[in-house]
């Protein structure tokens, strides 16, 4: 069997001007219903003026290696993906308790108007055919990256070595796999 | 620092502030506390065996069922995807509290039901006659047989019931102002204090109502300590949860919480009961149903407040 893939998004900081595209083009490639998203963008403005530091980010589910929503889950309809670390639903077994939603730190679930939960896939369906998913490959400044850090050779492992980067509320402890390059 | 959402995320109950879980989970919440409280409060009733005379803690125990199947009513009509409820019962995930809640419920549902067959033959000479005419007298017989034993469990049971409550909450790291271990215990003591409200209310024994009203009493102020060592613990640990604590210290829940859980809730029902126990006249219902009202306003509030604390502030 393949080695278990850690995969993460690394999104550069720098180069993101917060156009939206990867908002859109998540919500063509899932079908997100109306009036939800699965991604969304943050503009932040920080520090005392005239020392203002402004960035945009494009957030979405972390798919967290120490993953709160899947051990809130009192059903196994969170789960980890065998093959990786992202972080799935199944409709299936969901009963809309929404435990897993009390427990994302990061508010990044939401019900479905059928009733079971959602969110960010990691485009499950694209990435396992070998594309990037919908967001990254969308991107007009290609500030997204894609790929599987317990690679060495990935394009997310260089730029996470050659790069300072940071992660939202590492505090949460919930190790999240969504890089912020700065 | 200022940070907000650019592409409009409304998603539905999580923004602009989280509200996935409303009414139903409060009003589950208290009658799973008030459960434990008639549970553990009959049971030990029974373990004394002081007085012949059945006490209102033990003819109580009648109403634990319903309670619960009410609560648990209320849960269900939180549930999003109602039709899969019965997928908590197709695995067990050590890590989920909510998973151990249900299987706790499960228990304490027969388990209850056994402890009312031990006893009724005392308590409700009426139920056991009709138990007996439907053939159900061997329960009876058996039940009361395990009586000690049924009311140990149960004990064990109604405990664990009631600092679930508050595990369930207190378990999200996610949401700091119910990120407090000493919620469990809070939310047992609020539950028993529901349970020895209610005892008091229907005891017709002058000496019962009394001893009732005189652990309430000490019930409300142990909570009230709790309370308070909760919001300093709060107050003094990390940026998060003062953040958390500053919602009821000038922030949005402030008069929610002093006025209606604390004075209201709380102080008001323990004075009355303290004039009561001096001899001050005053109608028999007044204080007991005080308190159960304060807690119901405490669920209420702890839900509401966990709901409002996040890790991003946008
Ligand atoms: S970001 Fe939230 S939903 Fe995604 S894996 Fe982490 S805790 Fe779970
Ligand atoms: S809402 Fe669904 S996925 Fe979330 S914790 Fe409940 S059963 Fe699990």
């Amino acid at each position: 069997m393949a080695a278990k893939k850690r995969y993460a998004m690394v999104i550069d900081t720098k180069l993101c001007i917060g156009c939206g595209d990867c908002v859109v083009a998540c919500k063509m490639e899932n079908e997100v219903p109306e009036g939800f998203c699965r991604d969304w963008i943050v503009e932040s403005v920080t520090g005392v003026f005239p020392n203002l530091h402004m960035e945009y980010r494009s957030e979405r589910c972390n798919h967290c290696s120490n993953p709160p929503c899947v051990h809130a889950c009192p059903t196994g309809a969170s789960f980890v993906d065998d093959e990786s670390n992202i972080t799935l639903v199944d409709p299936d077994m969901c009963t809309g308790c929404k435990a897993c939603i009390a427990a994302c730190p990061y508010d990044a679930r939401y019900v479905r108007p059928e009733g079971y939960v959602s969110k960010c896939t990691f485009c499950i369906h694209r990435v396992r055919e070998g594309l990037d998913p919908a967001c990254v490959a969308s991107c007009p400044t290609h500030c997204m990256h894609f790929g599987d850090l317990n690679d060495p050779e990935s394009n997310v492992s260089k730029l996470l070595e050659s790069r300072p980067f940071k992660v939202l509320a590492p505090e949460a402890g919930t190790e999240p796999n969504v890089y912020y390059l700065i | 620092m200022e940070e907000f959402i650019t592409t409009h995320r409304m998603n539905p109950d999580i923004d602009p502030v989280l509200t996935i879980w409303r009414w139903q989970v409060s009003v589950y919440l208290f009658l799973g506390g008030l459960t434990a409280g008639l549970l553990i409060l009959g049971a030990l009733s029974v373990l004394q065996r002081r007085k012949a005379a059945p006490t209102a803690a033990q003819r109580l125990l009648v109403w634990t069922p319903v309670v619960l199947g009410v609560g648990l009513f209320s849960l269900f009509l939180d549930l999003e995807h109602k039709i899969h409820v019965y997928r908590f019962y197709t695995t067990f995930r050590v890590t989920s509290p909510m998973s151990w809640g249900s299987w706790i419920l499960l228990l304490v549902m027969p388990v209850s039901v056994l402890l009312i067959a031990g006893t009724m033959r005392e308590t409700w000479p009426g139920l056991y006659a009709w138990a007996e005419r439907k053939g159900l007298r061997g329960l009876a017989t058996f039940s009361e047989k395990r009586l000690m034993g049924l009311a140990r469990l149960s004990v064990a049971l109604g405990v664990a019931l009631g600092i679930y409550t508050g595990i369930l909450l207190s378990a999200y790291g996610a949401r700091p102002f119910w990120n407090t271990a000493i919620l469990g215990p809070i939310f047992l003591v609020s539950g028993l204090s529901s349970g020895a409200a209610l005892v008091q209310w229907m005891s017709r024994d002058e000496r019962e109502h009394r001893l009732y009203t005189r652990i309430d009493v000490g019930l409300i102020a142990f909570e009230l300590f709790l309370i308070g060592l909760m919001l300093i613990g709060m107050a003094s640990g990390p940026e998060r949860q003062q953040a958390a604590a500053h919602l009821v210290f000038g922030g949005e829940l402030t008069t929610y919480f002093w006025v209606f859980v604390v004075m209201i809730g709380l102080l008001l029902p323990v004075l009355l009961e303290v004039f009561h126990l001096k001899g001050r006249p005053q109608p028999r219902f007044i204080a007991p149903a005080f308190v159960l009202l304060g807690g119901l306003i405490f669920r209420f509030f702890i839900v509401e407040a966990g709901q409002l604390t996040t890790w991003i502030g946008y």
